[in-house]
């Protein structure tokens, strides 16, 4: 191209594409927003959204899976044995309790929303709901606390569970000294084992 | 306007100072609008729908922000030349608004009947130039000095292009006042400079390219002039901030931002009274008379007004080596070329 047509060739180019761009911004002017005023209008969120944890406490049994296969530890759960004389209920899928759940805390905080704990409760009463909006101007509010046992009732069970585990020692001390009379009897009250019988109520229901 | 108001009054000096606030009463409502409008329209083009939760559809947001604006703590640097540095943001908007006086906002109103109207606004509105300088330099900040220095660049070497563009109409009518250029383009908008003007057939037709190249390049130059896109060199976030307004803050700041838009309305209000018939009706006699004249005043600038702003958020910005070349290499040869045409026209 010589020198003259480049010229030329350059102010044309200039206002034609200064032309196709100011079409392209009119025509915008005038298709709707694609703006969501949030706070008053929301967007749906997807069917299996993950956002805020939610356990129904009424069907936890205290397994403790959820606890162990979150990434983050931000589970915390105690149990208390049931003693056998204590009806705990059943939950919704028929499954007898056979612990008292006095802590369950989910620290949101620390929650990284991988659901991982949703997948092995075999109850399923840990679940990821569609709730985003929950902030808070304390992180310690965020410490969700799901059980709903009053402290009187912990120590009830605790009493009880204590008694029940002192009996047992002495009818197996009993039965011991009936066997065996110069073994020792173990020391009594020792304090509840609380894992261990969780792990055992889990294992029937473990998919692996 | 000042004949009637001497009449009115006598000579005193409330003469002046109500003389002088008159185009104000415009420009202060006018920024508002514009703020607003900018902010609306460029939303809008980007599928956005911007402020909405003050007053109905965020009508009121500029309001809201001039008194924030007014709140905020005015600071001055501490190694700034505080005189100047104070003085320089009046001195800009000052220049703009001075060249409101020659403006024919209606048949019936122009703030001053001054014979050279055009040459004056050209003349004044130089003086927001050296009010550039003076808040670039006075604030002691390389950026804002860099700013600056583009920004009086650009300025002067476009004010070459208008000056030329705006004696191309000038030719045409004969006269440097705009009362009179818009007068002489009265009845309708077959009678426009930038469709020839109320001449013969002919002579109509042979200026018709010429005009329409003219009027084009105003427009051009005119938003070259007001530094806003394509030609916003001096609002370089990257490299110079915010360009000479830089260190400032509070009350001057949003004086810079009123001359700012003052401007945008001033060369509007140029580009319609040299070559859209200024105050004129586009219907010949029909809603014609002065309050109509001044509805069409305004809405022609308006219109233009909104194309500045239109033509900010499509295009891109030009590089500096650009913006010279289109000054000097294709709008100034350009109007060469039509005021010799036009000039060979006229005579012929």
């Amino acid at each position: 191209m010589s020198e003259v047509r480049l010229y030329f060739n350059n102010i044309w180019m200039a206002l034609s594409t200064a032309a196709i761009g100011m079409k392209t911004t009119i025509r915008h002017l005038f298709t709707p927003a694609v703006t969501i005023q949030y706070p008053d209008v929301k967007l749906k969120l997807p069917e299996r959204a993950r956002n805020r944890l939610y356990v129904n406490i009424d069907d936890c049994i205290g397994c403790d899976q959820c606890a162990m296969a979150c990434p983050v530890d931000c589970i915390d759960i105690e149990t208390i044995k049931g003693t056998p004389d204590q009806d705990l209920g059943v939950t919704s899928t028929g499954q007898k309790k056979r612990l008292h759940v006095p802590v369950f805390d989910i620290d949101i905080a620390k929650c990284c929303y991988c659901g991982l704990c949703v997948y092995p409760c075999p109850t399923e009463c840990i679940m990821m709901t569609d709730v985003y909006e929950f902030s808070e101007f304390d992180r310690h509010n965020l410490n969700y606390h799901f059980s709903r046992m009053s402290p009187g009732e912990i120590t009830v069970a605790k009493e009880k569970l204590r008694k029940a585990d002192e009996e047992a020692a002495a009818k197996k001390a009993a039965a011991a000294a009936a066997a065996k009379p110069a073994t020792p009897p173990p020391a009594a009250g020792t304090p509840p084992k609380q894992e261990g019988g969780a792990q055992e109520q889990a294992k029937p229901n473990n998919p692996s | 306007m000042y004949e009637l108001l001497h009449d009115l009054l006598g000579d005193s000096l409330l003469v002046y100072v109500i003389g002088a606030a008159l185009p104000l009463l415009f420009v202060l409502p006018f920024a508002v609008v514009a703020v607003l409008l900018e902010m609306k329209v460029s939303a809008h083009m980007q599928d956005r729908v911007a402020y909405m939760y003050t007053g109905w559809h965020g009508v009121l947001q500029p309001v809201a922000d001039i008194l924030k604006l007014l709140q905020k703590e005015d600071t001055v640097p501490a190694a700034a030349d505080k005189f100047l540095f104070r003085l320089a943001p009046f001195l800009v908007f000052m220049g703009g608004y001075a060249g409101f006086a020659a403006l024919p906002f209606s048949s019936a109103y122009i703030g001053s009947n001054i014979d050279l109207g055009v040459f004056y606004i050209l003349a004044v509105s130089s003086l927001a130039v050296i009010g550039l300088m003076m808040a670039g330099w006075a604030s002691n900040n390389k950026w804002s000095l860099f700013g600056a220095m583009r920004s009086v660049a650009q300025i002067i070497s476009y004010e070459i292009p208008s000056a030329l563009s705006i004696l191309v109409a000038v030719m045409i009518v004969g006269s440097l006042n705009l009362q009179e250029v818009s007068k002489f383009q009265e009845g309708g908008i077959q009678n426009w400079i930038v469709f020839g003007g109320p001449m013969p057939l002919l002579q109509k037709l042979l200026l018709l390219p010429f005009t329409i190249t003219a009027f084009f390049i105003l427009f051009l130059a005119g938003i070259a002039e007001v530094n806003r896109t394509p030609f916003d060199l001096p609002e370089a976030e990257s490299e110079l901030v915010q360009g000479y307004n830089t260190e400032y803050s509070g009350m001057k700041f949003a004086i810079f931002y009123l001359a700012e838009f003052a401007n945008m309305f001033l060369v509007s209000g140029i580009v319609v009274s040299l070559y859209l018939g200024g105050w004129t009706s586009p219907f010949g006699d029909v809603m014609s008379g002065p309050i109509w004249s001044f509805f069409w005043f305004v809405v022609k600038g308006m219109f233009f007004v909104f194309l500045q702003v239109w033509i900010r958020w499509t295009l891109p910005r030009l590089r500096v080596d650009q913006l010279m070349y289109t000054s000097w290499k294709v709008l100034t040869p350009f109007l060469f070329v039509c005021i010799f045409a036009v000039g060979l026209i006229l005579v012929l």
